[in-house]
């Protein structure tokens, strides 16, 4: 099939659903999720660490399923479904994930958080984890340099054995003493 | 003083959590404008050399491209490195000019720059532009250059020089029976913060404009930016409220800063330029460097003398120089020290300071020589530190301010379980692993830097508290607040910070663990100042019941002024800053490092490091199952923040130990690993039980008593680690990283 390089630099019109809102874009096919969102959609909760796929930093959720948006071509999600970090949860509504890592101090300079905090939502609905070694292994896609790992593993560890527990409870918000 | 500190020394929650982790906290590519462009850097292909030609038909004529600069047809640059010395963290030598001239000093250096509509575009029309070049052999490994080496640069601004030599340390060496002298090796790394560096140049019109860049300190950028392009400083500002980790790496001002103001200035719009993450290691890292550690001591493990040489990579234009080989004459009392230090050039960009420069690297190799030395001796690696404690800091013939390293050995150890270590190596063992424990000590200087900040309480009984510092993760919004809430007996909830802007109080860019105790002392004297103000005001009012009350018989608390010895006489904040005929009353303070304390004192923060490794015994895989670090660092503000500190330096010890590398190619000087996946640091499954222990120390180098935490953490981890892998395996790799191949 023969292809002229104007067509694959012609704008395509997508639809794009992201936290429940629609959005219609004329974007490149070469543009990525990632960029899609950032540049064009100003959701920067969304981060660029390697825009490789090698970091994790651009988590997000594509129909509940955790995905590296740097690795999406925008135009393959067209009526899916997207949650990026700012739809699970706002400053004054946090998500329990949100909450769990405020309260263990699972991050510093915050730039991979929204990633890891998508990515663990993912991964807790994929239900292979059934504690810390697990989350440790099936957290390693998502790379932390300031090295808040044992923090993050215990603030998700934190929300899962609540979920598991027969009755639901709330991460606490303040760290102990 | 009259306040409690009900949050200064707690544990609590970052002030700045709920916008990180909902993805609302701006980094610097995160700011946008109306008519904004993108920009991308094109990476030279060589690494040594000039450029012969530019061929940029291609690119010009690829969608959407606006414009291409070259150091051919760019804007005017100053003819002299004047100007671009003016960053507060310059190193002697030529700085690096970006884009001005056909040489090529490392390859990556940015050949042109790309200005297009979109990020797409701009990224493709990059790829599109082709060199030729003049090219010349580079030298990327140090080893190679050695027999080059020198000692003749001029010094570091900063960085003291080694000590001369005390004692004869050659002729005791000599002499000695016990003894050892053993070369060690750290493989240089790169910063790798999760953000990239980016910078968002808005255009404000009429030739203003606010720059959002990453960096340490927004006014480093701002001064060099200024000088560079002849920029006026009131039309410019410079903000980084938030910055996704740096460890040094956003110390000093990078290209895309040049890069992206030029064409925003020739073009009269808004640019934003983000590197690459293989452009990331076009910059900054942590120097490839050669030691040799010689050790003598007596029986009883007294040592008798300490040598220490490192050679350490610079670039051509810049003479980069870090603190390396001077810990070795504080560390341990030993009466024959000598002490050298030499560079040695490669093609590369010139290093910069990482994560506890020079003692990263120099306390790896003496704590390592002194486990051999242990061994040597037929003694507890413990036991030989403690035989040798330096209860002065014999560098500089003076006492220390504080320094509980003893009582952080002691807790470090018990909490790790140290006496249960058996002393032959290869002795300890569960199922197909063989277990190792190792120990080593870290140190640090505390170091202060003049910083100013303010502090303005409104009528409503909000305060802010705002300096020109950064937080890069470290926890300074926090602090600040902590701080400030407590001298107004305030709910922290009350209280907002603001770091990171040019329109805020002057502070340095923000490193070497200076931060906490500068801007903290900073804002515990704008709020002082803000005291005097609100009291002066109160006592203003007609009838006031304060109308003679001096500061040191008041108290601040519950929203109100009030004598300390009847506590009915007092005046609301609101009362008080009505009186002032507005809505707010406003203080400033500054704070300069005590010059008299510190040449009667050596301040220093300090860390005992326990670490259990276990090695598969076929496979050579190590892991690193529990690390022990206690902490000497004077006064704790948050545990929690405080703790996250030490856990980072641990596990970037960790990557230093074990994992990560930076491989150039001989033959073409061209990193070969620049990314995430093959430069490998530390991820969820490498990292799994650490332990901090805070042994608190009353320090008065500072009125807060503050030492700092950024760097401590890492100092000691990667020697503590090798230790254990050599008491599990008997077998001593003195090359870093200990990968698998050197272990099998």
């Amino acid at each position: 099939m023969a292809q002229d390089a104007r067509s694959a630099s012609e704008p395509v019109a997508v639809t794009l659903s992201v936290n429940g809102e629609t959005h219609s874009v004329e974007i490149p096919p070469s543009a990525t999720l990632l960029d899609v969102l950032r540049e064009r959609l100003h959701l920067t909760g969304s981060k660029k660490g390697c825009d490789q796929g090698q970091c994790g930093a651009c988590t997000v959720l594509v129909d509940g399923r955790r995905v590296n948006s740097c690795l999406q071509l925008a135009v393959m999600n067209d009526g899916r479904e997207i949650t990026t970090i700012e739809g699970l949860g706002r400053p004054e509504e946090l998500h329990p994930l949100q909450a769990a890592f405020v309260a263990h101090d699972a991050f510093q300079c915050g730039y991979c958080t929204p990633g890891q905090i998508c990515s663990a939502v993912g991964m807790l609905d994929e239900g292979h984890a059934h504690g810390p070694e697990e989350i440790r292994e099936l957290m390693s896609g998502n790379l932390c340099r300031c090295g808040a790992y044992t923090n993050i593993v215990e603030a998700i560890e934190e929300v899962r054995s609540a979920r598991e527990a027969p009755t639901l409870k709330t991460p606490k918000l303040e760290a102990a003493e | 003083m009259s306040n409690v500190h009900p949050y200064v020394g707690r544990a609590h929650p970052r002030v700045d959590g709920a916008l990180k982790v909902t993805g609302r906290a701006k980094y610097a590519a995160e700011f946008f404008a109306d008519g904004m462009v993108y920009a991308a850097a094109v990476p030279s292909t060589i690494a040594k050399g000039r450029i012969v030609s530019i061929d940029l038909s291609t690119a010009k004529g690829a969608p959407g491209v606006i414009d291409i600069l070259t150091h051919e047809n760019r804007p005017e640059l100053p003819d002299s490195d004047k100007p671009y010395l003016n960053d507060m963290v310059a190193v002697p030598g030529s700085p690096f000019r970006p884009l001005y001239n056909d040489r090529i000093f490392y390859s990556g250096q940015a050949i042109a720059l790309v200005v297009a509509d979109t990020h797409e575009n701009a990224r493709h029309a990059a790829s599109l532009v082709t060199a030729t070049y003049e090219a010349k052999r580079p030298t990327v490994d140090v080893a190679e250059a050695r027999h080059e080496a020198y000692d003749t640069f001029e010094p570091r601004d900063g960085i003291p020089p080694p000590p001369p030599p005390r004692g004869d340390a050659e002729a005791t060496f000599k002499g000695s029976d016990i003894k050892l002298s053993e070369s060690y090796r750290v493989a240089p790394e790169h910063h790798n913060p999760m953000e990239l560096m980016a910078t968002t140049v808005v255009w404000e019109g009429d030739g203003a404009l606010t720059i959002h860049t990453k960096t340490q300190g927004v006014n480093n950028p701002k001064m060099y930016i200024c000088a560079v392009l002849g920029l006026d400083p009131d039309k410019v500002r410079v903000t980084s409220p938030f910055v996704g980790g740096a460890f040094g790496m956003a110390l000093r001002p990078h290209y895309d800063l040049l890069l992206a103001t030029m064409a925003a200035l020739k073009h009269e719009r808004s640019v934003r330029l983000v590197l690459t993450r293989g452009q990331m290691y076009t910059m900054g890292w942590r120097p490839d460097t050669l030691q040799t550690v010689s050790l003598s001591a007596q029986d009883d493990g007294t040592l008798t003398s300490i040598a220490h040489h490192a050679i350490q990579a610079t670039s051509r234009y810049e003479d980069y120089q870090e603190p390396t080989v001077n810990w070795s004459g504080l560390l341990y009392a030993c009466p024959n020290v000598t002490l050298k230090y030499e560079l040695a050039k490669i093609d590369v960009s010139t290093p910069s300071d990482m994560r506890a420069p020079g003692a990263a690297l120099g306390l790896y190799a003496l704590e390592v020589a002194m486990d051999e030395m242990s061994y040597r001796l037929g003694m507890n690696p413990l036991e030989l530190r403690l035989k040798n404690y330096a209860e002065k800091d014999q560098n500089d013939d003076k006492p220390f301010s504080s320094k509980e390293l003893k009582a952080a050995y002691e807790k470090g150890a018990e909490r790790f379980g140290w006496s249960n270590r058996s002393p032959e190596p290869r002795s300890m063992r569960d199922g197909k692993e063989l277990v190792g424990l190792g120990m080593a000590t870290g140190c640090w200087e505390a170091m202060m830097m003049p910083h100013s900040a303010c502090a303005t309480l409104s009528a409503d009984g909000k305060l802010k508290v705002a300096c020109g510092t950064a937080d890069i993760g470290t926890g300074t919004y926090t602090i600040l607040a902590q701080i400030a809430a407590d001298a107004f007996d305030l709910d922290i909830e009350d209280v907002t910070t603001e770091v990171g802007d040019t329109d805020l109080p002057m502070a340095p860019p923000e490193g070497g663990s200076w931060g906490a105790a500068s801007a903290g002392n900073a804002v515990r004297v704008a709020c002082a100042e803000l005291k005097k103000e609100l009291l002066t005001l109160a006592r203003g009012i007609d009838d006031s019941p304060l109308a003679n009350a001096s500061l040191d018989h008041v108290a601040f608390s519950n929203g109100r002024i009030s004598l300390v010895s009847d506590g009915e006489r007092s005046v609301s904040y609101a009362d008080a800053i009505a009186a002032s005929g507005g809505g707010e009353v406003k203080a400033e303070g500054s704070f300069a490092p005590d010059e008299e304390f510190a040449e009667k004192f050596a301040a220093f923060t300090h860390s005992a490091v326990f670490a259990e490794v276990r090695v598969d015994e076929q496979l050579g895989v190590v892991r690193v199952t529990h690390i022990v670090s206690a902490i000497a660092a004077g006064k704790i503000l948050n545990l929690a923040t405080a703790r996250s500190q030490i856990l980072g330096g641990v596990v970037m010890g960790m990557g230093m130990a074990l994992h990560e590398e930076t491989m150039w190619d001989k033959t073409l000087g061209r990193v070969v690993n620049a990314n995430l996946g093959e430069y490998h640091m530390p991820a969820h499954a490498d990292v799994q039980n650490i332990d901090v222990i805070f042994v608190e120390e009353d320090d008065k180098a500072n009125p807060l008593g503050i030492k700092g935490l950024g760097e401590i953490g890492i100092v000691g981890a990667a020697a503590a680690i090798a230790n254990a892998v050599f008491h599990a395996t008997g077998k001593r790799v003195r090359e870093l990283p200990i990968t698998i191949d050197k272990l099998l």
